[in-house]
């Protein structure tokens, strides 16, 4: 097993691909939280809590599941405006949860608008511009989920987490994989149970 | 999943039935037949579910590509057509692969290194098209007999690099292939190599699969980037973006991009060691003389460790059936305990031998050699002598019988 450990950053310059140090991608019924495999169990746990302690905690939709182009990606839309719903209840006063689309992949010009939107080939705008220290990716194709969860683990200290609906992301600080509907209502209940066991930090970001 | 699952066991217009992939491969009948590697190429391509093949079918590589075409007369293939050169084939591979079609394509020798610019774009973008390579002589003056120097060209370009040593491996691996290099978190193109004219112009017995079985279709909507559309075309990403802009972030970006490509092949490791039962197979690892080899060579030195231990001579060997991904871990395990590993090779640079010595620890434990090229064979005699030879035992030379 790999040494390597896909921690927050700043980590490099240019950080390596988490595939090339070793880390695997979970088994169906796993993830992965760090680069080791854990059962899922325990990663709504650690999801949930990162969630719960994070200053700016955000949810990023990508193209699949923003645009309704299929009866399965507007179900997982309804179950993402839940689990928003629901980290808004659960935070307190001094956090600002934050619901930022990634709506296409095409280059935005003259420049991004890092508050209405993030783009996957320069995230770091958004989470900087936002002061974002834990954001989850829900229906980003696994291509550009992958080039932008290392982008930001190579320039900003945010703690990524990744819903994946094929094989998940070695990529993310925290993975699941085989997205559905009913895991992002766990991690939404998960949230609720756990609400009130942890606190934010007291510095800002 | 759940789209793939549901169509098992449905049939498609020739009547074949979608089958498990698993069960297709592992567990239905096999029937034995006496085919050239040409033919078997075009039976595993029935059994393949392909929906476009796109030919250039400059006949000495192999028959393939024409004998395809009776596939598409007969209903087996969604389309094909000729291209106007190699170049044009497997740009035209990528534009089918672009809207979401399973593409198979064939090449070799100059038509490879002529077409090469297509690779990395094809891994670039992701496109799980599937080409066979049988390789064959690529300098000037041209030959149209086996030589695997072009492979070495394809290792860098970010695609999946399969050698097969037999046509039986050719046959499992076409189909096996598509399943491992459409995985989303791998979802690369695949060249699937074999010694021209060796395997393709010789006939051997191959276990075939049912011929009304066949692979489930390809699910684009799996795939880790997005369809080509109006909305989202693929220049959208090859020029107008990040990369045409002089800052970090937009070189940091396209270096984000190929981090990511071959993270891929790293991920294709899992399952090319599930479908092909390991990325190398073994004989006698406790030996102290290994043959480390790919392809036709593997052939070779099977049957020179048979007349090495005819003269009391231990030896064993490994077949490197993966070159990208590459079995660096296996490799070393299965050499750790020689002190000589010997590698034959088709082609005057051993690629091969270069790529074992940055792999293993202690590497001038390794002879590169013997090496033949431009289409000689490669007897099991000289890998034999090449042996004793190192080892201090008499040998005779074969390369004459003298004035």
């Amino acid at each position: 097993m790999s040494d390597y450990r896909v921690l927050p950053g700043p980590e490099h310059f240019l950080p390596p691909a988490a595939a090339s140090m070793g880390i695997r991608l979970p088994n169906p019924g796993e993830a992965h939280i760090n680069g080791v495999i854990a059962p899922e169990e325990k990663a709504y746990e650690e999801a949930a809590r990162q969630f719960l302690m994070a200053k700016v905690p955000t949810i990023f939709p990508g193209p699949l599941v923003l645009w309704a182009w299929n009866e399965k990606a507007a179900k997982k839309a309804t179950a993402i405006r839940h689990l928003f719903n629901t980290l808004k209840e659960c935070v307190q006063a001094t956090q600002k949860p934050m619901l930022i689309p990634m709506p296409d992949y095409r280059p935005k010009y003259p420049k991004i608008n890092p508050e209405v939107e993030i783009n996957p080939n320069h995230p770091n705008l958004t989470i900087w511009h936002n002061k974002i220290d834990c954001c989850i990716f829900i229906g980003v194709h696994c291509h550009q989920a992958n080039l932008s969860l290392k982008i930001i683990r190579g320039g900003t200290s945010c703690y990524t987490i990744a819903m994946c609906a094929q094989a998940g992301h070695e990529d993310a600080m925290l993975s699941f994989r085989d997205a559905s509907v009913d895991k992002i209502m766990r991690l939404a209940e998960t949230i609720k149970r756990l609400k009130g066991t942890v606190q934010p930090p007291l510095s800002t970001v | 999943m759940a789209e793939a699952k549901s169509i098992i066991g449905t049939q498609n217009k020739k009547g074949q039935t979608y089958t498990d992939t698993w069960k297709m491969m592992n567990e239905a009948p096999r029937t034995p037949s006496f085919y050239t590697g040409s033919e078997v190429i075009k039976e595993a391509i029935r059994r393949a579910s392909c929906d476009v093949m796109i030919a250039y079918p400059i006949t000495p590589q192999s028959e393939a590509a024409a004998l395809i075409g009776e596939l598409f007369a007969e209903g087996y293939i969604g389309d094909y057509f000729r291209g106007e050169s190699e170049f044009a084939v497997m740009s035209q591979c990528a534009g089918a692969a672009f809207g979401g079609a399973r593409v198979f394509t064939t090449t070799a020798g100059p038509g490879t290194m002529r077409a090469m610019e297509n690779f990395p774009m094809w891994a670039g973008a992701r496109l799980p098209i599937q080409m066979i390579v049988t390789c064959r002589g690529i300098n000037s003056p041209l030959s149209i007999q086996p030589d695997t120097l072009e492979i070495a060209y394809l290792l860098n370009t970010g695609m999946l690099v399969w050698h097969a040593e037999t046509a039986q491996d050719f046959f499992d691996w076409i189909l096996k292939g598509y399943i491992v290099s459409e995985e989303p978190d791998v979802h690369l193109p695949l060249a699937l190599c074999c010694d021209g004219f060796f395997v393709t112009h010789t006939k051997d017995v191959v276990n075939l699969t049912p011929a009304d079985m066949c692979l489930p279709p390809y699910d684009p909507y799996r795939s880790p980037v997005p369809c080509m559309d109006m909305e989202c075309p693929p220049v959208r990403m090859m020029r107008d973006p990040f990369v045409m802009k002089s800052n970090y972030i937009s070189y940091a970006t396209h270096a984000s991009w190929q981090q990511e490509i071959w993270a891929a092949v790293e991920r294709s490791r899992k399952h090319s060691i599930h479908w092909l039962n390991g990325l190398i197979d073994t004989e006698n690892t406790d030996a102290e003389i290994m043959i480390v080899a790919s392809g036709t060579a593997v052939s070779q030195g099977r049957e020179a460790i048979r007349l090495l231990e005819d003269e009391g001579v231990r030896c064993g060997l490994v077949k490197v059936k993966t070159l990208r991904p590459w079995p660096e871990e296996e490799i070393r395990e299965a050499t750790k305990n020689a002190k000589h590993i010997f590698v034959p090779e088709f082609n005057v640079t051993g690629w091969l031998a270069r790529e074992i010595k940055a792999t293993i620890p202690n590497h001038d434990r390794v002879h590169a050699g013997p090496h033949v090229c431009g289409g000689m064979t490669m007897p099991p005699e000289i890998i034999v002598s090449e042996i004793k030879t190192a080892l201090g035992m008499k040998t005779f030379s074969l390369a004459g019988r003298g004035s």
